[in-house]
């Protein structure tokens, strides 16, 4: 058995010791805002958060998370930090086909909790790792300005 | 719930709300005071839900706040798209098709609203009036909320001519709205196609032949069957499924089989090998003419100077962000699909083929469509799906790897263009020709294959029609069929054509000594719309401003799907070959505008998309085998290399244009042509190759 604490409560799963955690999200507590993107860790649309840091939840095995708690795209609007990104994301209308979005607000919302007024270099350093195929970034770019002002 | 089915021929309206395929039009409203509009097109992030929405609300008379919006079930007779006369997203053809019918809809549901309260109050229609999903009668205060006449208003006759609002009189369409499929996409709340949760539902994960026209000689599944979790292990000619427990034990056991295919005939395939028949075919293949004017054999022997130019393009993935997935449940008496998908009626035929159920006991739900791009325009992904699920009780997920998606895409086609211009001792053209070598694409979505000798218009468009007067022109194309599957991608034949067009008037523009932009207004007389989007971002980029060595502004003009699109883009290149975005102006004349802030970001992400395949992107084959596989080498571009982008929208009066893909079409010559400007080196091929940009110091 895993024990997990995600977005505030405690689980218990039963799960391969190699099952990533974004698969433990997805399918063993449907939990599917967190998104299946190239599972190499390269697009980010898996982001999550693990003690409020982002990571790739496609590479990192469940049974490695131990008692960090982690955080997805369903409970970060619960944080002041990803309910300003969220607002942001809307205000600007960032969103196109909104698949890799859960990644790139989670990744924003780390970003704005660390470095409360991010400019342009800082933005675009945290949130390279995240791919949109629909190519938001110039709005992206501008939501975060927007989500740290306030 | 009462349904109003109004279509584009004005059906009769009904109540009968049995089952999705029975309930037909645009407009529903229940007792309880939901307002429901069917969405013709599917949303796959070009915000055509809230476009659509718009066009009938408008109409309608309520607010988009006030509806919610579902996919269209698969129904060709109500739901299809005008413009190609068959249910399909794509081409940017949403608006263009259902400008006129989606407003006559929403107005007839709103004129039988209205007579049905009238007939409550026993008072003429004429002295009724509608704001916000209500129906007032002025002179005696009495309102009606549109659910307390929608059971009666749906048994009244479908008006056939509804009046439409003048332009003056909108108060939905042409101002930005706030989108209507986007609050659930920030909270993890929407659901794709690959979150689908379905009672009883198991989750596959594949292994397809490497090659395609391989096939499955043998398959030992002892030691995948021995995982715990792993449930089934099912076999099609050309694909073995293992079904699991969940997604990642399935994967486990995909790895575990011991798997023999028979390759098939593709096995020497390589791209070197695709290109040398495409070569072949471009010197010995019969070409299909698609355009000529004027005399263009004289008109080549009076030029003083002849301009010939030879431009490739890659084979292109389409790799949408949300990897391929199909859930299906085949059951003795009928079937259910859960997937996005840009074509529902094709998917359903296909599945009803497979199954041998009749096509109405097939029910397509359709999703939200992470990325679509034109690769949710075939149902082969669905097809495969079917196969499976036929063979298990229970209802199945299938959802292939990134490099499945990938490598087993159906691709963009590679192109051999020859090119060539006679030029008058101004420098003028006084001639134009231009061969394509291509694959068609259409033979893909005709009932019986393409016929040898027909045009497939896709491989010329952008190139016959493109803005410009030349005295004489020639298009034609060489049908060269390589064996790989083809399918459409972003910005379809104009993506390719345009960049050899705009690349090629920039050659005209240099060897004349000409600024590309004055070159292309001498050429532009006679089209003052492409004239004037040209003009706008002359100005609006400061085209004349001069700028740092290797550093380059680069232009691209084209009219495609109904609208004009000019764009600059200014570069700046490194002497080690690396290309830096350093600004993107774009001017675009789409017609009427539905809802501007949308149109900007399609213009936003096209050009974006458009220059990341343009930077980065080629498929290539060794073996029969696709080279690339992910996100690592096909790589995308990343918000730390996408520069400002401004884009300006002129007014318009004119109908209005398709908008998904023409930022991508301007994308490529743009970028090319700045690069000339920054370093000398004309960029013939895609993706484009760095080290031809290191060389070349003080170009």
């Amino acid at each position: 058995m895993i024990s997990l604490n995600i977005n505030g409560r405690d689980y218990s799963v039963q799960a391969p010791d190699d099952m990533p955690l974004l698969w433990v999200l997805r399918d063993l507590l449907n939990l599917k805002g967190t998104k299946f993107g190239c599972g190499i860790a390269q697009c980010g649309a898996c982001t999550v958060h693990v003690d409020g840091r982002p990571v790739r939840s496609c590479m990192l095995p469940a049974a490695n998370v131990g008692p960090r708690e982690v955080t997805t795209i369903e409970a970060i609007g619960q944080k002041d930090s990803g309910r300003r990104i969220q607002q942001a994301w809307l205000e600007l209308e960032v969103v196109q086909c909104g698949y890799c979005q859960s990644g790139q607000i989670m990744a924003a919302a780390a970003l704005i909790e660390r470095n409360p007024a991010p400019d342009d270099a800082e933005i675009d350093a945290a949130m390279a790792g995240n791919i949109c195929r629909c190519a938001t970034y110039a709005r992206i770019r501008a939501a975060i300005k927007s989500a740290s002002r306030k | 719930m009462v349904a109003f089915a109004s279509s584009a021929r004005a059906r009769a309206a009904t109540s009968e709300v049995t089952s999705p395929s029975a309930i037909g039009g645009f407009v529903r409203i229940s007792p309880e005071g939901g307002i429901s509009l069917v969405m013709p097109s599917v949303e796959m992030g070009q915000g055509i839900y809230t476009a659509e929405a718009a066009l009938l609300a408008e109409e309608l008379d309520v607010r988009l706040d006030q509806i919610v919006a579902f996919a269209a079930p698969p129904d060709g007779s109500l739901y299809a798209q005008p413009l190609f006369k068959a249910q399909m997203t794509g081409g940017s053809t949403s608006i263009r098709g259902f400008w006129t019918p989606l407003r006559q809809a929403g107005a007839a549901a709103r004129s039988m609203l209205v007579a049905a309260a009238a007939q409550a109050w026993g008072v003429h229609p004429n002295e009724c009036s509608t704001k916000d999903g209500t129906i007032l009668h002025s002179s005696t205060g009495r309102v009606l909320k549109y659910e307390e006449v929608a059971e009666s208003a749906a048994t009244l006759p479908m008006p056939e001519d509804p009046k439409l609002k003048s332009r003056e009189e909108f108060r939905i369409i042409g101002k930005s709205q706030r989108r209507i499929d986007t609050s659930a996409k920030v909270n993890g709340s929407a659901v794709y196609g690959i979150d689908v949760m379905v009672d009883g539902m198991k989750t596959a994960a594949v292994a397809i032949s490497p090659v395609d026209g391989g096939r499955l000689k043998s398959v030992d599944d002892n030691r995948a069957r021995k995982i715990p979790g792993v449930i089934d292990v099912l076999r099609i000619d050309d694909a073995v499924a293992v079904v699991g427990e969940h997604y990642w034990v399935a994967r486990a056991g995909v790895e575990a089989l011991d798997i023999d295919w028979e390759l098939g005939p593709n096995t020497k395939l390589t791209t070197a090998s695709i290109r040398a028949e495409a070569v072949k075919a471009a010197d010995e293949g019969t070409p299909i003419k698609a355009l000529e004017r004027g005399d263009v054999e004289t008109s080549f022997k009076n030029a003083t100077k002849r301009v010939t130019a030879e431009y490739e393009l890659p084979f292109l993935a389409h790799a949408t962000m949300e990897p391929i997935n199909t859930t299906v449940h085949v059951r003795p008496n009928g079937c259910d699909i859960w997937v996005g998908t840009q074509t529902p009626v094709v998917a359903q035929k296909h599945a009803a083929r497979i199954t041998g159920l009749p096509v109405d006991k097939v029910a397509l739900h359709n999703h939200l469509i992470g990325g679509g791009f034109g690769r949710r325009l075939q149902a082969d992904t669905i097809e495969q799906a079917v196969h499976f699920a036929k063979q298990v009780p229970y209802p199945l997920k299938i959802i292939w790897t990134r490099e499945q998606d990938i490598r087993h895409d159906r691709f963009r086609p590679c192109y051999l263009d020859r090119i060539a211009a006679g030029l008058d001792e101004q420098g003028r053209p006084l001639v134009w020709t231009h061969r394509t070598i291509s694959g068609t694409v259409r033979r893909y979505f005709a009932e019986d294959g393409w016929p040898e000798g027909k045009l497939d218009k896709d491989a010329v468009d952008g190139a016959w029609d493109s803005p410009y007067a030349f005295p004489a022109i020639r298009v034609d194309w060489v049908r060269h069929d390589p064996p790989v599957k083809l399918n459409w991608w972003r910005g379809v034949g104009p993506t390719h054509n345009v960049f050899v067009v705009e690349s090629f008037l920039d050659e005209l523009a240099h060897t004349a000594g000409q600024d590309p932009i004055a070159y292309r207004r001498a050429l532009l007389d006679a089209n003052p719309r492409a004239m004037a989007v040209l003009d706008k971002v002359a100005d609006a980029a400061g085209w004349h401003k001069s700028l740092e060595p290797r550093s380059g502004r680069g232009v691209s003009l084209h009219q495609n799907f109904g609208s004009y699109a000019a764009l600059v883009i200014e570069v700046a290149v490194a002497i080690s070959g690396e290309i830096s975005l350093n600004k993107i102006v774009a001017a675009v004349d789409c017609g009427i505008q539905i809802n501007p802030d949308t149109i900007r970001a399609q213009i936003e992400g096209g050009v974006l998309f458009g220059l990341s395949a343009a930077l980065f992107n080629g498929i290539t084959f060794d073996e029969g085998r696709v080279e690339q596989g992910n996100f690592n080498d096909y790589r995308q571009l990343r918000i730390n290399e996408t520069p400002p982008i401004e884009v300006h929208l002129l007014e318009s009066n004119e109908s209005p244009g398709g908008l998904g893909e023409v930022g991508t079409v301007s994308a490529a010559p743009a970028l090319g042509n700045a690069i000339f400007a920054a370093t000398g080196v004309r960029i013939r091929r895609l993706p484009i190759d760095r080290s031809l940009l290191s060389k070349r110091e003080n170009a």
